[in-house]
Parts: C-alpha cells; sequence; structure tokens
C-alpha cells in the first residue's frame, strides 16, 4: 500500500534527520555551562513533550469533529494521533530521569511537571486500552472520540497546576511570553530538532493511519484483527 | 426543551435511582463499609511515632474518597443493564443531556452519604480536629467531589458497555480525578493545619473552574455515549 511506504520514507528521513541534529548538537553546539554534557538532551527533551501534548489536543479536536461529522477518516487520525503521542510520552518520561539523575541526583522526583507528563501518558494509555475493549467499530469511535475531547481539555488544567505547585523543573526558556533565553546556536539546533520531531509525528501519523485503514478492511472482511 | 422540564426530569431519573438504591441498600452499606476498611488499613500504613496524624490525614481522607467513588460510579449504569434497562430509559419522552443530569445527581447523593459518614470517621480514628473547620472542608469536599463525579458519570456509561467495565472506570478515571484530588489534598491540608482561609482560595477557584468546564462538557459529550 503506497500510503504506509510513504509513512516508512518519511519516519526513516526523520530519524536520519534526528542523527543529523544530534551531530549538529554534540559538536557544533557550544557546552552549557552549568548543566555540562546533560543539557543535550534538552534537543529531544522538549520537542518530545510539546509533540505528546499537541498529539493529545489534535486527537481532541479529531474526537469533536468526528461526533459531528461521523467520518470515519477522523477517528483513524485520532486513533493514529494517540498513538504517536504516547511514544511521545514515552520519551520525554525516558529521556527526563537520564538528564535528572546528573543534574538533580535522583531518577524521579514527585514534581509537578513530571507527575503531570505521567498522567498525560496514562491518559493515552487509557485512551489505547479503552479503544482494545470495545469490539464494535461505530461505538469504538464515538466512546474514543468522547475521551480525547476530555484528554484534550484536561491539558490547560495540567498546564496551569504547574504554576502554582513549587517546582524543581527548569521553566521554559523557549516557549515563553517574552523572547528565548538561550544563545542563538542552542535556539537553531532547538528549532531544527522541533522541524525533525513535526516530522516524525507526521511519519508515525501517515504509517498508522494506513495501518488502521487496513485493519479496518480486514474487520470488514470478517477477518480476525490483530491490532487492538 | 426549557429549563424547569430538564431538572424536573433529571430529577425523576435521580429520584428512580435513589429509590432502587433506599429499597436494597446494599451498595451504600458496602460503601460505607469499605470506607471503615480503608480507614484502618490506613492506620497500619503509617508508622505512628514518626508521623503525626495531622500531616496524613488529607491524604487519608481523599484516597478513601477515591476508593469509595469509583465503587458507585461503576454501579451507576450497571443497574441499567439488566432486562435492559437503559433502552427504557431512553426511549423515554426526555432529553439525553436530563439522562445525564439525573445519573450525576444520584451518584451525587450517593457519595455525599458517604463522605458525610467519611468525614466524622476521620476526626474520630485519627483524631483530627474537623469542627472548626466544617464549612470551608464541606466546601472544599463539594466541589472536588461535583467534579471528578461529573467526569466518571459521563466515563461510567461508556465503560458499562465494554469488557473489564470495572477496571477499565478506574484506569480511563484516575488521571483526570488527580487534578482535583490534588487540590483538594492541598486544600484540606492547610485547613486543618488552621492556615489562613485565603491560602486555599486558589485551589478553591481551580476547583470551581475544573466543575464549570467537565460538567458542561460531560453534557454535551454524554448524548455520544448512548446514541444508537
Amino acid at each position: 500500500m503506497r500510503m504506509l511506504r510513504a509513512g516508512r520514507w518519511i519516519t526513516a528521513i526523520a530519524l536520519l534527520l534526528l542523527a543529523a541534529v544530534y551531530v549538529r548538537a554534540l559538536a557544533f553546539t557550544p557546552v552549557e555551562q552549568t548543566q555540562g554534557l546533560a543539557q543535550k538532551i534538552f534537543y529531544l527533551h522538549v520537542p518530545a513533550a510539546i509533540w505528546a501534548e499537541m498529539a493529545i489536543i489534535l486527537t481532541g479536536l479529531a474526537g469533536i469533529f468526528y461526533l459531528f461529522l461521523k467520518d470515519p477518516r477522523l477517528d483513524r487520525f485520532a486513533a493514529a494521533s494517540a498513538e504517536a503521542g504516547t511514544v511521545f510520552a514515552a520519551i520525554v518520561l525516558t529521556t527526563g530521569p537520564i538528564w535528572g539523575k546528573p543534574i538533580w541526583g535522583t531518577w524521579w522526583t514527585w514534581d509537578a511537571r513530571l507527575t503531570f507528563t505521567l498522567f498525560l501518558f496514562l491518559l493515552y494509555v487509557g485512551y489505547l486500552l479503552l479503544r482494545g475493549a470495545v469490539a464494535d467499530p461505530a461505538l469504538r469511535a464515538r466512546y474514543s472520540a468522547v475521551l480525547g475531547i476530555c484528554g484534550m481539555c484536561l491539558v490547560p488544567f495540567i498546564h496551569f497546576s504547574v504554576y502554582m505547585f513549587p517546582t524543581l523543573h527548569p521553566m521554559p526558556i523557549v516557549m515563553k511570553p517574552s523572547a528565548p533565553s538561550l544563545p542563538g546556536s542552542m535556539l537553531v539546533t532547538w528549532l531544527l530538532s522541533l522541524g525533525v520531531f513535526t516530522l516524525l509525528y507526521v511519519g508515525f501519523i501517515v504509517q498508522r493511519y494506513a495501518l488502521g485503514y487496513l485493519d479496518e478492511q480486514l474487520e470488514a472482511a470478517g477477518g480476525e484483527f490483530g491490532h487492538a | 426543551m426549557r429549563l424547569p422540564d430538564l431538572i424536573r426530569h433529571a430529577w425523576t431519573v435521580a429520584s428512580k435511582d435513589l429509590l432502587v438504591e433506599f429499597r436494597s441498600r446494599t451498595a451504600i452499606l458496602s460503601a460505607v463499609v469499605f470506607v471503615v476498611l480503608v480507614m484502618v488499613v490506613f492506620n497500619f500504613g503509617r508508622d505512628p511515632t514518626a508521623v503525626s496524624t495531622i500531616d496524613l490525614a488529607p491524604s487519608i481522607l481523599w484516597v478513601t474518597f477515591t476508593f469509595a467513588a469509583i465503587l458507585a460510579l461503576n454501579r451507576a449504569f450497571q443497574i441499567e443493564l439488566e432486562n435492559q434497562a437503559l433502552d427504557g430509559l431512553l426511549l423515554a419522552p426526555i432529553s439525553r443531556s436530563s439522562i445525564y443530569l439525573g445519573k450525576l445527581l444520584a451518584n451525587l447523593i450517593f457519595v455525599a452519604t458517604v463522605e458525610l459518614i467519611g468525614v466524622p470517621l476521620l476526626a474520630l480514628f485519627f483524631n483530627v480536629r474537623v469542627l472548626p473547620y466544617l464549612l470551608p472542608l464541606a466546601a472544599i469536599i463539594a466541589l472536588a467531589t461535583v467534579g471528578f463525579v461529573a467526569v466518571g458519570t459521563l466515563f461510567s456509561a461508556m465503560t458499562v458497555r465494554t469488557r473489564f467495565a470495572e477496571l477499565l472506570l478506574p484506569v480511563l478515571l484516575l488521571p483526570f480525578m488527580i487534578p482535583p484530588l490534588s487540590w483538594a489534598t492541598l486544600a484540606t491540608g492547610r485547613l486543618l493545619a488552621g492556615r489562613p482561609l485565603s491560602e486555599i482560595a486558589g485551589w478553591l477557584n481551580m476547583l470551581g473552574v475544573y466543575d464549570v468546564v467537565f460538567v458542561t462538557l460531560a453534557l454535551l459529550l454524554f448524548p455520544a455515549t448512548v446514541n444508537e
């Protein structure tokens, strides 16, 4: 199927570009003064975090449109976006502790930001579990739309309450009201990384969307379906 | 549909559920016994020489309420499954919103009854002074309960028709319960420690906003969970 192949190509190119970004980050971007090499993970961590949150918002938006239009393509997109979001949330949750150990001296603390990223991840897992637990495709689409919309509305609460708790986590230095407060070369590397992650998200979505379509065809043909 | 009709129909649905519950009294009795048991278990989970009860009381209170509420919510739509009672309810000439409101109301009264018994028990078992703070404590409990019961009622309408309903509801609901629960726990802690009310106003505001957003959202989304 052409779409699946296209998705694989996009993902492969994005992964290659990610390697290139890291060559730039390690060799051609200055080392941060206080954090040293550990700071390099920032180029992976923050773009993944941005896309983990974007993915739930896109899932929710697709859910809203699904409830009005009842177009199965929207449901397929929502499912794909949620799965990609799960992967990005997992990246955030693995890169965070790797950075935290040398900088904070601990892998994990029950800090507000960490806790809420964990909840975002669990929200995604719940969404995927719900999809697995409903057999009827139309019912599954409606249920997951409802959960996706609720999830999207939960994100602002998570975001706001981060500012209400005392936190160890560094405050945003790029996505904030005033100008980014990091050197130009770091900002360029970071922006390149964000671009690569966007491409990675697109690649994942295209692949998963195509797989979802094939699953539905198989289901309609009366076959056993492998994916939940 | 006019507003008085909406409320009247909602009350009819709620009173039906409460009547069923009042005639058998099994669920409410089990929930109360459950609350007592959870509190007893908590007593063994702490070292009385190291942790004072006042530090632990807010957590005990809210963990107990969380579990009790999940038990109650699981049953809300379970009773409608017998003899296809839900189909009868959906065929009734009332709006979907009033069905949701009725279910929400019945759940709230159920959970409130459990909480009404839980608070004196906490005071008794853990020697916590609640009387001087009764009114603000009631406000915190009411605001938090409305929020998570609203989401829980919506989700239980979905999970009841899936496989592993009893397990799926907490998995879906807990990420949504944690924000209001964490605000409520922090506010309760400050309150019981005798801090001025102005310190908890921020948490109460957040709880209020959460309630408004999720009650509205659930009212809008509920039809999507039951329509065929």
